[in-house]
């Protein structure tokens, strides 16, 4: 028994260690970017600031512009969370609960594009949002990206455990079919919209080439694309380039730890799918 | 939305019809077959007509100045050692960086799923953490990290007799350092879905393989990697794809730089096709690693199906 316990006090040992050597670099990242600039050209490397200040913040959020940039990117990807909710599940709800003649070929050919990698149709993409005046706005970053293959597949999964006969008697009530999909399916479903909600919206926050792409006017940058820039120009304020660091990162890090579970169960069901 | 499905009633005449239940699958599967239609199908057959022209910033203005060019941008590629420099460093990142991710990751998830450790959960969360990172952030921060004079890298190095050095911007060691921020990064991801692969492995294996006197190592090979085969098969794929698609890293950490010994076929291709504007060659660049991705995914799972009937 007491063999057993010391084992395992190891063994936590060992892991824990690991975990830390993993997190050094967001430690350092935040209490650097509390530091004076030019404190951290020290050697040995400093850890800790000798007086916290939020000088580095007050430079980004009021001579810089990483307030706008903020709420760029949390415009879009709000937009693309709302949008690409509700156009997969649309089809996913079709492909769970509906027979119809093309749908296995529909449904093929969602999934064929899950093999061929976004970068391919990229420059006509572009050129297409040039032509329809969308660079530079919010819808021209969202809509190339919100049919999701993965997406429709996982609603469709999801609901096609939620059981016919509540549509049935939904329907001998007079209820129309968009009406099922919004008054039944969509409230069931709760659980893959948390879940996909959650994968679109980090996803779209974090993505970086699209936006550099289609976003080349400076007031419509995203977090990735200003940190990206300010790099070019301030590269020298680590201090700096680190709190611009935390203010890019730390939101969806954040979204995270509140909605882990559900974040967890996602991407496992997502690789046990076949 | 209740008026939407009263007018749809009206306009078939009376309520719960087959019209509306017949077209209705289709009127919800309509927004996405549009857009996946003008922002994917149509784009990738244009890219690959696009490839066979000399599509450049001329044909910006107007589209009509491109010019049929044949396989010319497929010969300049092959010819083009920028080109085979890409593809040497994209799969020096993949070889190197794909499997080191993997272990990683399995070794992680093995100690995880011991029930000797205490707090799994909040540590696998430690784990985790980079994953959820934004990575032009978390880029940014190992650029210092990889300091020469300041960086923690070296400090820690320092403790081993090591003598510091200027990472990233060392021809030799920039790609190698990208790789180990790559695994960092990633290794997570795999983990997570190592774990879950354990969980269905049934403990009865374990019990029986104990009774016949088989040590933890023999126990490891002999069960848990062949019963983990499906998820190595998934992960592997899922690294390989994502690995081919490497461009973040290297734009902010190295420009590509030192001598190109960073720049993978997505950095060259963005390269070309929006900053020099060569859309035609980027478009080749384009399929060539579209065409790679497919067949390397192809062969790994000719491989691994017949590694697992053996």
């Amino acid at each position: 028994m007491k063999k057993r316990s010391v084992k395992s006090l190891a063994l936590t040992s060992v892991v824990a260690v690991a975990v830390m050597l993993v997190l050094i670099p967001f430690f350092w990242m935040i209490t650097t970017s509390f530091m004076k600039s030019g404190e951290s050209f020290s050697y040995p490397p400093r850890f800790w600031p000798k007086a916290f200040t939020i000088q580095q913040y007050q430079i980004l959020f009021q001579r810089l512009h990483f307030l706008r940039d903020f709420l760029n990117s949390f415009a879009v990807a709000s937009l693309m969370t709302v949008s690409s909710l509700f156009i997969n599940s649309l089809a996913g709800f079709a492909f769970a609960k509906y027979n119809f003649k093309a749908r296995r070929f529909m449904f093929t050919s969602f999934l064929v594009t899950m093999v061929i990698p976004g970068q391919v149709g990229m420059l006509p993409v572009f050129l297409i949002l040039r032509q329809m005046g969308m660079l530079n706005t919010y819808w021209g970053l969202i809509l190339p990206g919100t049919v999701s293959a993965f997406s429709i597949f996982f609603f469709r999964q999801y609901m096609s455990t939620i059981p016919t006969d509540l549509i049935d008697s939904a329907r001998i009530d007079g209820c129309g079919d968009f009406k099922i999909y919004w008054r039944i399916m969509l409230p069931l479903a709760r659980p893959a919209l948390v879940t996909l909600g959650l994968f679109t919206f980090l996803g779209t926050w974090n993505d970086f080439m699209w936006p550099l792409i289609v976003m080349n006017k400076d007031s419509m940058y995203t977090l990735p694309v200003a940190l990206a820039n300010l790099m070019g120009e301030h590269a020298p304020d680590t201090e700096l380039m680190m709190a611009g660091s935390v203010v890019t990162t730390l939101p969806v890090m954040i979204l995270f730890l509140a909605l882990q579970k559900s974040y967890v169960s996602g991407l496992v069901a997502g690789s046990l799918k076949e | 939305m209740l008026k939407i499905s009263h007018r749809d009633k009206k306009a078939v005449g009376y309520p719960g019809t087959r019209w509306s239940s017949v077209n209705a699958p289709y009127l919800f599967i309509a927004p996405s077959f549009v857009l996946l239609a003008v922002f994917f199908v149509i784009p990738v057959v244009a890219a690959f007509l696009m490839s066979f022209t000399d599509f450049d910033i001329y044909s910006l203005a107007h589209f009509r100045f491109a010019r049929f060019v044949g396989l010319g941008n497929y010969m300049n590629l092959f010819s083009d050692p920028l080109f085979w420099k890409s593809m040497f460093n994209t799969f020096y990142f993949l070889i190197l960086g794909g499997p080191l991710t993997i272990f990683v990751a399995l070794l992680a998830a093995v100690l995880l799923n011991s029930k000797l450790v205490k707090f799994r959960s909040l540590l696998r969360l430690g784990f985790f953490a980079p994953v959820v990172a934004t990575l032009v952030a978390v880029s940014v921060v190992w650029k210092y990290i990889y300091d020469p004079r300041f960086g923690l890298l070296n400090y820690a190095l320092s403790f081993l007799g090591v003598a510091p050095r200027d990472w990233l911007s060392d021809p030799v060691w920039a790609m190698p350092a990208i790789i180990l921020f790559a695994v960092w990064k990633n290794f997570g991801y795999t983990m997570m879905i190592f774990l879950a692969g354990l969980q269905t492995i049934p403990e009865v294996l374990y019990d029986a393989a104990g009774i016949d006197g088989a040590g933890s190592w023999q126990r490891f090979w002999r069960i848990t990697v062949p019963m983990l085969a499906p998820t190595t098969l998934f992960v592997t794929v899922v690294t390989l794809i994502g690995y081919l698609q490497l461009f973040a890293e290297p734009y902010i950490m190295t420009g590509g730089g030192p001598m190109n010994s960073t720049l993978s076929i997505v950095l060259l291709m963005y390269r070309q096709g929006f900053r020099y504007w060569q859309m035609g060659y980027a478009a080749s660049l384009a399929f060539v690693l579209a065409i790679v991705i497919f067949i390397l995914t192809m062969i790994e799972m000719r491989v691994q199906k017949e590694g697992s009937a053996v």
